[in-house]
């Protein structure tokens, strides 16, 4: 009895979930996106996972099968509840009105193009067998599950990125054939996509099969493993803007942008253990500096080069950090967080106001400014402001890299951990604190430098407190403290939402979805500083009996 | 240690202070000498009749009763919780929302024009009970995860739910301004020999000077209320005690989240429109409040709410005008935050000087 329960309301929260995604609007722009071209969009495919899911998730563990499928079979029912009940609620009352998704087109969708009251009930039938199949999945054997995974994976992916993927495999000969059987201009054939699915689970079974048992590989070998893929992505990102053009050069250099911020964000937040959420003002000075000393237009106040310009704004950066440090010196914790919200408040309500309009510009901010060259080359396009950024972030990452095994580091980490304990093994916390808003703010300001090549222009509107919050996320999605941390992280949370573009709209609703899910779930991130993860794991003992930390009380 | 301790804290968490020290005091010295030079200008000057100075300070305790209820959530979470609820000022958004859907029925039917006491008793109820029930929500699904977690994650997790909620908002009502109805009966004003009176400052004040001492006599005089109390005074004790602490975090983020829908609808009703994202300005500026009457402190956070809606009002014309800044109303938050820095810097125990400040600063 409590098992049907638990699998009921399991299903109704995952259905919840969905009803959820349909009334935020997030449904309705997936079903833009084709997966398979004329058969299959995002939309439906999310609505598919979320069977998958809720079936996987309640016939985990389970000793019988037939157990495991029939508590699947019911929570796929309770998941697909909510849903069709949003459906013919949508279809019924104008609710419209209030909610801007709740449109006709939704009700299609979660009809699959029905009448709402077939509609509604070929949504229970598809939920269950989603959830059937989800609960056969968890119970098969892992070689089988491992291999249907891939296959479902490499169609999603080829289909959702279709534009990317064609554009890097826009040649003739054998290339253009393989491209052209998978897709038309449009989007994935149905028979691509098989050939995907199989192709995929195919390599994963041999994978599998080469590996041996995968589990076998000591840690040392496992962590070298994850380098040389690491490595090897990173080659292809490298090399990708050349392969594929403008755009992915645009978006890698936005990525390569948002990995310097994270760098420097991560020194003070990951290392030293400051959250600073007015760490855009850096970037801010930076970008500012940059335009006020390089632009044409009237503000300028000096002609420079941009290779003058740059160190410059660097330094500016840093001692901007370091003013903006000063005062909070003595504040810990969520007061500190706040100030600095604060602070980084108060820099840009004072840029965009009429009082700094003379001298930055105000709200138009500053025009005019000219793009950095080597000799007689110009950096105009985007692929070479790209390979800018790379050098910029590849130079920043080795300091980066050799400041956290630094007396430094150690004594930022040694903050981070108690501010108290740390200051009686001698550190200079007035020192230490001010070198990581400084340091951390010398990242930012170069990436400010480049952004304002970048746009050739700067305003205000660039330096919202969102930046902040991006970066913080990138920086949480990838393991505080830990450095490739903060390209995957930025990988994952810069690059995915613009290459899907439709995503604009949403991305912070999801960034509020991943700092929540980040921090419940896996607070180290997705690839953990080895010192970060020990720690969270020396830390699964038993807490104390009190709401507080003994630290805290009396 | 004692309160005494926690005020020497700023100094003596910097032995070695020498610069450092000389810096914040040129801080200290740098904001009052800007502050003084201002209002010397502004009184050399003589811009503004007296009917404009009652209307600033009449404005700044209107939008300071509304920061007050806004600051007796956080200071109430803080005190059961030590937990710094970031996402309160879009609670205060969701019940501006809820109010919205409520109110532009009512007001399309006539109804709110007709019958001004049942139309607001619906309009906040259903504020109260929708910005109530997603504190309540979010304290299941976001902190109490976090109940014995020192550190960055709850803070961090906070600040997802925050924007999580914003964006839910925009998704589900869009990313436009929408205006919130415009009744007659709030549209007319008073007269005192001469000056005017906007009806919906002294109802908006009224109101929230009103649910604030049900709020405060709910603490002090019911049976919830005084566990509340014994949680935030000593959690462990209280839980000896055969308190059930779920139930009363549970009932702190029900009292807070319903009063910052009030917050809401006022808020709304004052500058008529509501949009995803205006619970952020707001709710930052209640948490300055909150610290500077004492976190944790009820009365504090009153009258920390009140101060700085004054200030805020008030010190763009008094501080900005005189030191010939132009537009000085542009700068209004630039006061808010701060006066919000410099008491996060200088006195966090706040004005009223609360225990619980300690191994905050």
């Amino acid at each position: 009895m409590k098992l049907l329960r638990g699998s009921i309301a399991t299903g109704l929260m995952f259905g919840i979930g969905g009803a959820y995604l349909a009334l935020v609007g997030v449904l309705m722009m997936m079903q833009k996106r084709p997966v398979v071209f004329g058969a299959f969009s995002l939309g439906h495919t999310a609505l598919l996972l979320l069977g998958l899911g809720t079936g996987a998730m309640v016939a985990r563990h389970r000793e019988s099968r037939a157990v495991a499928l029939g508590l699947g079979l019911l929570a796929g029912l309770a998941a697909a509840l909510p849903i069709a009940l949003l459906g013919l609620t949508i279809a019924t009352l104008p609710l419209q009105a209030i909610f801007i998704a709740a449109s006709p087109a939704l009700v299609h969708m979660l009809s699959f193009g029905l009448a709402p009251p077939q509609g509604a009930a070929a949504m229970l039938g598809v939920g269950s067998l989603a959830a059937l199949s989800g609960a056969a999945l968890a119970i098969s054997p892992p070689r089988l599950r491992r291999a249907v995974i891939a296959g479902g994976m490499a169609v999603v992916v080829g289909g959702v990125f279709q534009e990317l993927i064609q554009l890097i495999l826009q040649y003739g000969g054998p290339i253009g054939a393989v491209r052209d059987f998978l897709y038309t201009w449009q989007g994935l054939r149905p028979e691509g996509a098989a050939a995907l699915f199989l192709a995929a689970a195919a390599a994963s079974e041999t994978l599998s099969w080469l590996r041996g048992t995968p589990h076998a590989a000591g840690a040392d070998e496992r962590r070298r493993r994850r380098f040389i893929a690491a490595g090897l992505a990173l080659l292809v990102l490298v090399l990708m803007p050349v392969l594929a053009g403008a755009y992915i050069g645009q978006v890698l250099m936005l990525v390569g942008l948002y990995i310097l911020m994270g760098m420097g964000l991560n020194l003070e937040v990951g290392l030293a253990g400051l959250l600073d959420l007015g760490f855009v003002a850096f970037f801010a000075v930076g970008a500012y500096t940059t335009a006020l000393l390089t632009s044409q237009s009237a503000l300028a106040l000096l002609h420079l080069t941009y290779w003058e310009a740059m160190p410059v704004a660097v330094l500016t950066a840093v001692v901007g950090g370091m003013l903006f440090g000063l005062p909070v010196l003595g504040v810990r914790g969520d007061y500190l967080a706040v100030a600095t919200l604060g602070l980084g408040e108060i820099v840009r309500i004072i840029v965009l106001s009429d009082f700094a309009a003379p001298l930055l510009g105000g709200p138009q901010g500053v025009l005019d400014i000219p793009k950095p060259r080597i000799g007689s080359l110009e950096l105009a396009s985007p692929v070479a402001l790209f390979y800018l950024t790379l050098v910029c972030a590849g130079v920043a990452a080795f300091i980066a890299w050799r400041l956290e095994n630094s007396r430094l580091g150690r004594a930022w980490e040694a903050l981070r951990d108690d501010e108290d304990v740390a200051q009686a093994l001698g550190i200079n916390l007035v020192r230490s604190k001010l070198l990581a808003y400084g340091l951390g703010a010398a990242f930012a300001g170069l990436a400010g430098s480049i952004f304002a090549v970048m746009l050739g222009s700067v305003y205000p509107s660039s330096f919202q407190l969102l930046i902040s919050i991006n970066v913080l996320a990138l920086i949480i999605v990838g393991g505080m403290g830990s450095l490739p941390g903060v390209v995957l992280g930025a990988i994952a949370l810069i690059a995915l939402p613009e290459l899907l573009r439709e995503f604009g709209d949403y991305r912070y609703l999801f960034y509020g979805a991943v700092l929540i899910v980040m921090m419940r779930l896996k607070p180290e991130g997705l690839w953990p500083s080895e010192v970060r993860s020990r720690e969270l794991h020396a830390a699964e003992e038993p807490a104390d009996a009190g709401m507080i930390p003994a630290a805290e009380r009396p | 240690m004692s309160a005494g301790d926690v005020a020497a804290l700023g100094g003596a968490r910097l032995p070695r202070l020498g610069a450092v020290g000389m810096a914040l005091w040129t801080v200290r010295f740098l904001v009052f000498g800007v502050v003084v030079a201002g209002i010397i200008g502004t009184i050399v000057k003589d811009r503004y009749t007296a009917a404009q100075w009652f209307d600033f300070v009449l404005f700044g305790l209107t939008i300071g009763s509304i920061y007050a209820q806004i600051a007796l959530g956080y200071t109430m979470v803080y005190g059961v919780l030590r937990l710094i609820n970031f996402a309160h000022g879009d609670i205060m958004m969701s019940g501006a929302f809820a109010g919205l859907f409520v109110a532009n029925p009512l007001e399309n039917s006539g109804f709110l024009e007709a019958h001004p006491v049942l139309g607001m008793a619906a309009i906040l109820a259903v504020a109260m009970t929708v910005s109530g029930g997603i504190a309540v929500l979010t304290e299941r699904i976001a902190y109490r995860p976090f109940r014995r977690v020192r550190g960055l994650a709850p803070l961090i997790c906070a600040i997802g739910v925050s924007f999580f909620l914003e964006q839910t908002f925009r998704g589900f009502f869009g990313s436009g301004v929408k205006s919130y109805p415009d009744p007659s009966w709030q549209r007319a004003a008073f007269h005192f020999g001469g000056v005017e009176v906007p009806r919906i400052d002294v109802l908006v004040m009224v109101l929230a000077l009103a649910f604030m001492a049900v709020l405060y006599a709910i603490v002090q005089r019911t049976r919830m209320g005084t566990a509340m109390r014994a949680v935030s005074e000593d959690p462990e004790a209280a839980a000896l005690m055969g308190i059930d602490i779920d139930k009363v975090v549970v009932f702190t983020f029900l009292l807070g989240g319903a009063m910052a829908g009030i917050a809401g609808v006022f808020y709304a009703f004052l500058y008529k429109q509501v949009y995803f994202y205006m619970g952020f300005t707001p709710g930052i500026k209640a948490f300055g409040a909150a610290v500077l009457g004492g976190i944790g402190n009820i009365p504090g956070a009153v009258l920390g709410g009140f101060f700085l809606g004054l200030v805020e009002s008030v010190g763009p014309t008094l501080v900005l005008d005189g030191l010939g800044i132009p537009a000085p109303y542009q700068l209004r938050d630039v006061i808010a935050y701060t006066l919000l820095i410099m008491v996060l810097i200088f006195r966090p125990e706040g004005i009223l000087g609360e225990r619980m400040a300690r191994k905050r600063a």
